[in-house]
């Protein structure tokens, strides 16, 4: 399943640092983000739930970047 | 601005102003410092609590820590007019930035503004606006003049003239009449449409075209992939470095029993630290790429990714499909041999004995035909397979067919040479002519040929399941480098994958078709380029790069889009890297000092930002340029 997310970023760098946070996700195959169009796109594995992946996905991403926001409920 | 930009910069007005102020009282040492602190505080909170959070979190080299070390250091050195400025102006870059980045997203959107916000639907009587979403496949909906297209569908009343600039790039309207297909995203422009819809709004044109655009920057560009990495191990070198600027030198000299002056060397290692911030770099590549890509498609060619963007500057192979790409596509009259009749009596007589058949050959003899074919004038009317036809025409026995049915028909023809189809007609036993039919080479086609010459494609090739001689001509007509005729589609993708083989690395290879049976080969290209997507959902799957229209003069304009970004990129990285670079040698050095260095961070930055902001424009002159000639 994937999914594209409105997420709130500052600079260019930080939208990287999230992309790499949540490669890192347990339940996340792939994660790409843009900072231009300021979303995230997130491919899950297989049976995931997509709202419990993306609270994780957030919390590591507020670790990177303590201001980001990312829409997913 | 948004109210977090306006935020900051009352914040920077505050700083400013309590900075101008303390300068001028009369305080020193303990006092002072404690004053300099609120405009410090006021102006860097945010970023000492980021750089806080990042420690905490293990993130440690990042700009916000940057900032944090060189300030605080610089007050702890009694430089407090510095640390503080340093954080103002860093703050002015950021918003400034936040500003530019945010001002592109705009034009980006208002030039892709193709969303229809509501559909006319009819109950009882009445007409109501819902949301396009809503309407299920199959409904009537009513499109008023000046309301965009919300749905794919097909016209059932009325017509009108509609306006496709914005999903093109074509300024001339296009003509719709009940009957035929309507594409979402246009706009109606002068008559009432009642539509029946053929696609919910996920499936329709105008969904598929904004996902496609939305999602194109998440196909990165190596370039930027290459300088995101590059900053995670650039930071981390840059603060080591600055330490052991802070600390050997020192060292050294004590050691060599001269003084060790650390005051100097830890302030040069903070110009250091003010100087090696790499966020004009980092910044301005996504934003070239997105201009670039927002450029492209005002213009009617979508991108589906920074990486296309990237790959089609150095595409050196051109590959083009010969029907519907660079040829119409539509069987038309190209030449009228009449013998002993005029040239409207000739094609009368030939339209008139293929009036029953529904052969693209009988269509286009009908369209040339200036008279309207009169059906009941027509008697007789005989299929001669493999042959032709014979019938009565107003009272004439009129032959049209191959060289075949002349033969037999013991008519003396005159033989024509020409390539495409050849119709002979006689009349009463009497020859009376030849009319020639074939695929009309597009009024662009050579132009765009030459185009891509110009923008420095080594070598064009067509490929094709048309016959040898039709081939032959076409490409000779358009001054193309290589022919590959009578090919079944499989054979096109060997031909393709023969030509990868040829090429060198670092060269890229195109495809261009019309994406209806190239799929294959579109995909097993470096580049795909499908065009004429217009309601073709197959071609936006499969191509990398979607022409809207079917003109192939855009595909020179996309190069010259894609060179103008990567230029813009190179020219950003060079600058920026160069200066900085620069910049941390006179810092090291003790020549540059931390007003220096904040000038060359903001202003490097910002002069990175304006220049990626061009790629945006799409040169008017371009444009024209490549048109001029035709009209």
């Amino acid at each position: 399943m994937k999914k594209t997310y409105k997420i709130e970023v500052d600079c260019a760098a930080c939208a990287q640092k999230m992309e790499d946070a949540a490669k890192k996700i347990e339940g996340v195959k792939e994660a790409t983000v843009s900072f231009m169009t300021q979303k995230m796109k997130v491919e899950f594995e297989d049976e995931q739930d997509e709202q419990k992946v993306m609270k994780t996905v957030l919390k590591a991403c507020r670790k990177v970047e303590p201001d980001c926001e990312i829409f997913f409920e | 601005m948004t109210r977090k930009q306006k935020k900051v910069l009352y914040r920077i007005i505050i700083a400013a102003v309590l900075i101008a102020v303390i300068v001028l009282l009369p305080v020193e040492g303990i006092a002072k410092l404690l004053l300099f602190l609120v405009p410090y505080l006021v102006i860097g909170y945010d970023i000492l609590r980021k750089a806080a959070l990042g420690i905490v979190h293990g993130e440690v080299f990042d700009e916000n820590f940057l900032m944090t070390v060189a300030t605080i250091g610089a007050m702890c050195l009694g430089e407090y007019t510095e640390g503080v400025a340093v954080m103002l102006f860093y703050q002015i870059g950021e918003l400034f930035q936040s500003y530019a980045v945010g001002k592109s997203r705009r034009n980006i959107s208002a030039l892709m503004d193709i969303r229809p916000d509501y559909a006319n639907i009819e109950v009882e009587g009445i007409l109501e606006q819902v949301d396009p979403d809503e309407v299920e496949v199959g409904s009537m909906i009513v499109i008023k003049p000046g309301e965009r297209v919300p749905l794919d569908g097909i016209v059932t009343e009325g017509s009108s003239t509609l306006n496709t600039s914005a999903l093109t790039g074509e300024s001339v309207p296009r003509e719709i009449h009940a009957g035929e297909d309507i594409i979402s995203g246009c706009i109606n422009m002068t008559g009432l449409l009642h539509v029946q819809t053929t696609k919910g709004f996920e499936e329709s044109t105008v969904a598929k075209i904004l996902d496609l655009v939305e999602n194109s920057s998440m196909k990165k560009a190596k370039t930027e992939n290459f300088i995101s990495r590059f900053a995670r191990y650039y930071t981390p070198f840059v603060c080591y470095s600055a330490l052991a600027l802070a600390l050997l030198p020192p060292v050294i000299s004590l050691l060599m029993g001269n003084p060790a002056d650390f005051p100097e060397w830890i302030k040069r290692a903070l110009t250091f630290l003010v100087i090696s911030c790499p966020c004009a770099v980092v910044i301005s590549i996504p934003l070239s790429f997105f201009g670039g890509i927002g450029g492209a498609s005002a213009k009617g060619i979508l991108v589906k990714g920074s990486s296309y963007l990237e790959l089609l500057s150095k595409a050196k192979y051109m590959v083009f499909d010969k029907t519907g790409t660079l040829t119409e596509g539509v069987f038309r009259v190209t030449k009228t041999v009449p013998e002993d009749i005029s040239k409207e009596e000739l094609l009368y007589y030939a339209a008139s004995a293929e009036c029953y058949s529904d052969h693209p050959i009988a269509k286009s003899l009908r369209e040339a035909c200036d008279r309207e074919v009169q059906r009941d004038q027509v008697t007789d009317y005989t299929e001669l397979g493999g042959m032709g036809i014979c019938a009565k025409v107003e009272g004439h026995v009129v032959y049209a067919g191959n060289d075949k049915l002349m033969k037999e028909q013991h008519i003396s023809y005159r033989p024509v040479t020409e390539t495409g189809t050849v119709v002979y007609v006689s009349a009463d036993g009497k020859y009376a002519g030849a009319v020639v039919i074939s695929d009309v080479v597009k009024r662009n086609a050579k132009r765009a040929i030459a185009g891509l010459k110009a923008a420095g494609v080594n070598k064009t090739v067509m490929l094709t399941g048309d016959r040898k001689e039709v081939a032959k001509e076409v490409a000779l007509q358009l001054g193309l480098d290589e022919v590959h005729s009578e090919l079944l589609p499989a054979d096109k993708v060997d031909c393709v994958e023969r030509l990868l083989k040829e090429k060198n690395e670092k060269e890229c290879l195109a495809f261009v078709g019309d994406g209806i049976n190239d799929a294959p080969v579109l995909t097993r290209a470096d580049i795909g380029i499908a065009m004429g997507a217009m309601g073709s959902d197959a071609a936006i799957e499969a191509a990398d790069i979607v022409l809207m229209d079917d003109d192939p003069s855009k595909i020179s304009l996309a190069m010259q889009i894609s060179r103008k970004t990567l230029g813009i990129v190179y020219q950003n990285i060079i600058f920026a890297l160069s200066v900085k670079f620069g910049c941390l040698i006179l810092g090291a050095l003790g020549i540059a000092n931390m007003w220096m260095a904040i000038f060359a961070d903001v202003g490097v930055m910002v002069i990175a930002v304006l220049n990626a902001t061009r790629t945006l424009k799409v040169k008017e002159s371009q444009d024209q340029g490549l048109y001029a000639c035709e009209e």
